[in-house]
Parts: C-alpha cells; structure tokens; sequence
C-alpha cells in the first residue's frame, strides 16, 4: 500500500514536469507574472495540460488493456499490439475516413472499435481451432494476423493516397494533441474502472474456462466484456494518440512481478505505472532532440523492447 | 444424490461415454475406478456441467445440470479436473478465497474468512498461505486447489485424481482429510482414483467403468474382488485381507 502511494506520487511529479516541458516559455514564473489571456496561460491550458491528460488517460487505459487481454487469453505475451487488435482498430478507423468522411471522430472511432473486436475475436478462434503448446506461440500468432491485416490496411491506403495518414495516425504522437481533441480519451478511463469493478471475474476467467464455471460465472460473458474493453480502449487511444506498442505488455508483466496477477489489487497499479511510463516515455522524447520531439511510440517501442525482451529470456530461465 | 440418466457424449465417431445410467449416493466417499479412457473425467465432467450432454440428464439432489443457473450449482456442487494449468499469479490465500465467489461475489465477509482459514488449515496450508502458486511444488499446489474447492463449501465435491502429484504422505493425508469432510462435515465426495487400493481402502461406494459404461459398481468388498477387477483391467489382479482391508496386489 505504502509503494503504491509512492508510485502514485511518483507519477504526479512527473505530470507537473510533463507540464513545464516544452519551446514556448511556460514556467511558474511566467504563469504568476502575467495575466489569464497572455500566452504563457494560454499554452498551458491549451497544449500543455490536455497533452498531459492525454498521456496519462492513453498510458494508464492501454496499460489495463493489455493486462485484461492478458487475464482473458490466459498468456502474459498478449497485448493489443500482439493480437491483431492495434492493426483491426487501425483498418476500421481507415474504412471509417472512406465511406463515413463526414462523421465526427467519435462514430469514427466506434467503427475502429467494432473492427477491433471482430479482429480480437478471430484472433481467438484462430487460438482455439490450433492448440499451442508454447506460450511464445500466441502472441506470434497475433502479430501474424495483425501483420496480414496491416498489410491490407496498407494496400487500402495507398490505392485511396491515404498513407500519410495511416502513418500519422498509427505512429503514437502526443505533440499535436490540443483541448478539444483529446476527450475521447476519458472513455478509455471509463474502461479501467470498468476493469476494476469487474476485476474479480477477470481473476476468474484467468484461471480457466473449468475453474470459472466452477464458480458458477459465465465464461464466455466475462469474455465478450474483457473483448468490448480491449477494443474500446484501443480504438480510442488510436484515434487520439495513435499505437503505443509494447505497454499493454511490458506494464502488467512488471506489476505481475511485483504484486501478483489477483486484479482487484493490480488494475490500480497498472493504472499507475502505466501513466508513470508513458509520462516519463514522453519527457524523454521531448528531451534528446529538444527542441524536437521524437513520437512517443519510438521511444516507447525501444524501452519496451528492450523489457519485453528481458522477460522472454527470463521465462525461457523458468521454463 | 446424484442421478445419471442415459449420459452420453461422442467426440466424431468415438462414443467416450455411453448411455450411463447410475446413482450416486449422497453422503460418503464414491470412487470412480477403470481403466484410461474408460470415461471416467468426462463423465465427471458432464456431471458437473464443465461439458456438455449428448443425451441424457444429470440430475444433483433434484437439480438438472444443464437447466439449473451455473451461480445456483455452484453452490450445490464444486469440481476439480486434474492437470490445472494455471497461468495466472495468484498466492494460496487469494486462490482458496476465490472459493467463496459463488457467495461472496468478490466482496469477502467476515464468514467467507472463517471460510477461508479452516480450508487453509484443513490442507495444512497455513504456512504457504502468501506465497504464490508458481512458487510451489507440484503437490503443494494441488492441495492448494483442493483447499478451494472445500472452501466453496458446497455439499458435493468432485475430484478428478485428486492425488496426482502427490507423494504417499500427501497422498495418505488428502484422502484422510476427504473422509472427514466425508464424515465431519457430511459432505458428498465423488472422487476418480486409479490406485484401486486408495479406493479399496477410502471409499464408501465404488462405480467401475470400462468403455465409456458402468460395468460394475456397490460397495468395495464386492467390487474388489479378483474377478472385478481382472476383468476390468483385464490384467490379472489377486486381492488380499490385510488387517481387515481388501488389497489389490497386481505386481507379478
């Protein structure tokens, strides 16, 4: 309890430093010594603050993505990005700028949702009709499946000349989120705590289909819900900020470590971490190249490997 | 009292379990003996709704399996399948907890500890209780998930080879601890054995099953007899008196 509350504060002194980052002159000093309308104020509420919330409510909702993907496919190498979810997500929100241009991001990004769940969905029946025996398996098969349809996300872009786009919004970027187009994100909060109020069947359905009837819970409904939350989040978070690979995994894989898979007591840690890592992710990447920035799902995508990589090998020592 | 009516599953065109139609009596410890692939976990299985019916009907103390709601059965009835994988990491004391979702719901009462700690302290769990079940040994874990299932208090328990992993020591105590669950706590244990003398010795009831059908079944001093059991195994067993316990001795 006493290091969760220490995380808790980590995070928040990384979101004031988050805040106070960047090439316009926002410091406490500047904000104090002039008035509501000038700039620095203006900065602050405009660009600085949504960005910070956005990293924070991408972060942590992502990061309990992954970790109730993980509880539901029963393996802890799953996340968005390794299940075909990411790329789903990304071809519904492309069919979505084709047929439905007109609509407001919000129908857009519940058309990315829906094809987000029918790709998680086929990806389990694919993991149902072909048992594998290696845990390692699972998630191979998914960035299979999330690579064929990437690949035809891709081909649909170029013929439309929409592959800038595709890049812009697959490529994880915090810098151009302003007030007004970062809100989406609180569905994604909305999620987690969705996550937590159903923590205990989660924990359930963790241990199996068997053990889960047992109980007298229904399998297949803890599913669906795990499903819509997963897709929810990643359809938001794409559409926002874009892909941020490998946090779903490496977050919960960490916190797992820690503290244990029981998830009425890690879903609050995974909320945490999850907006610490990014928050310090996104310093980083505004840090080495200042005052240009490097995309978050860069920076994030060399440190995740990196971790990603460490529990593999780890695993490999335990199995 | 649980009632089989006709229970039968296929996989293709294997018949795994064939028309069994037995009476399981309430009360006491009923062992499932037979061969491999005489039937016996999926008709286990079946009884406890993990699977589904081909035809026929299950019936727990007037309850239907299949129509009665999973959240009521599971109450009634808690089951065990061998080979628990388990990928999550959980401690002994958060598993056995789970036990009491079907009441608790999650949120744990002052009851659903006492609960908890006498299932802890019946398996011997006591010291293992914060440690987690990767961290464990074979054995261990098992007694683990047998503490959950007893924690679900429920009166019917169904094990399926509860003593897999299990040394004779661990062994000798978890069929110890079943009989007085049996006798202390009245509650029903149907369990799948394949040491007949486990069975022999343990068990109120015995059910033989051979070929996906009930081929013998009554108290153990008249299914263990030489003819039963030769026949069953089609191995040639000899059964002794020994200190009043009918011993199956097949090692020639």
């Amino acid at each position: 309890m006493r290091l969760l509350i220490l995380a808790i504060l980590v995070t928040l002194v990384l979101a004031l430093a988050s805040l106070f980052i960047g090439v316009s002159d926002v410091s406490l000093a500047a904000l104090l010594s002039t008035s509501a309308e000038d700039r620095p104020m203006q900065v602050l509420l405009i660009s600085r603050v949504p960005r910070t919330l956005a990293i924070i409510l991408s972060g942590s909702s992502m990061a309990v993505a992954g970790l109730v993907m993980q509880m539901i496919v029963r393996n802890r190498f799953v996340e968005p990005s390794t299940a075909g979810t990411t790329e789903s997500a990304s071809l519904g929100f492309l069919a979505a700028t084709l047929f439905f241009p007109g609509w407001p991001l919000m129908g857009k990004m519940l058309i990315a949702a829906a094809f987000a769940l029918a790709g998680t969905a086929l990806f389990l029946r694919i993991l149902r009709a072909v048992p594998l025996r290696d845990v390692m398996l699972v998630p191979l098969v998914g960035i299979m499946l999330g690579g064929i349809i990437g690949a035809v996300t891709s081909f649909i872009a170029y013929r439309f000349e929409l592959l800038p786009s595709l890049l812009a919004w697959t490529m994880g970027d915090f810098s151009g989120i302003l007030r007004g187009r970062y809100e989406l994100l609180w569905i994604g909060l909305g999620c987690a705590v969705l996550a937590y109020i159903a923590a205990d069947r989660f924990t359930v359905a963790g241990m199996g289909r068997d053990f889960t009837t047992n109980l007298g819970l229904n399998y297949q409904r803890v599913m669906v819900l795990g499903l819509v939350i997963v897709s929810l989040v990643s359809a938001v978070v794409l559409v926002t900020a874009g892909s941020i690979p490998f946090l779903g995994l490496i977050v919960p894989n960490l916190v797992s470590l820690l503290v244990g898979d029981n998830m009425r007591r890690t879903v609050p840690w995974v909320t945490v971490t999850g907006a610490g890592f990014v928050l310090a992710c996104d310093i980083v990447g505004r840090i080495v190249r200042f005052p240009y920035e490097i995309p978050i799902s860069v920076v994030v995508g060399v440190v995740g490997s990196a971790i990603f990589l460490y529990l593999l090998l780890r695993t490999r020592r335990h199995a | 009292m649980i009632v089989a009516d006709g229970v039968t599953k296929s996989y293709g065109a294997t018949c795994v379990v064939d028309g069994v139609t037995v009476t399981l009596p309430k009360g006491g410890i009923t062992s499932i003996i037979g061969p491999n692939g005489a039937g016996k976990s999926t008709f286990l299985s079946m009884v406890s709704r993990l699977m589904s019916l081909d035809r026929g009907t299950v019936t727990v103390d007037g309850l239907d399996v299949t129509t009665t709601p999973s959240d009521v059965l599971a109450r009634r009835l808690s089951i065990l399948r061998q080979d628990n994988h388990m990928t999550a990491r959980l401690t002994v004391r958060d598993l056995v907890s789970f036990g009491r979702y079907p009441y608790s719901k999650g949120r744990l009462t002052t009851g659903d500890k006492t609960h908890i700690d006498a299932a802890i302290g019946y398996l011997n769990l006591a010291e293992l209780s914060e440690r987690f079940l990767d961290e464990l040994s074979g054995g261990q874990r098992q007694r683990a998930f047998v503490a959950m299932v007893l924690c679900q208090d429920t009166d019917y328990v169904l094990l399926d080879e509860p003593l897999n992993n299990l040394d004779l020591k661990h062994a000798v105590s978890m069929m110890q601890q079943l009989r007085r669950a049996a006798r202390e706590l009245g509650k029903t244990i149907v369990v799948v054995l394949h040491d007949i003398n486990f069975a022999s010795v343990y068990s109120d009831h015995i059910v033989c099953m051979a070929d996906g059908r009930v081929a013998h079944e009554g108290p153990p001093d008249r299914i263990i007899t030489s003819d039963v059991l030769t026949a069953l195994y089609q191995t040639p067993v000899r059964v002794e008196t020994i200190d009043g316990r009918r011993i199956g001795l097949y090692y020639e």
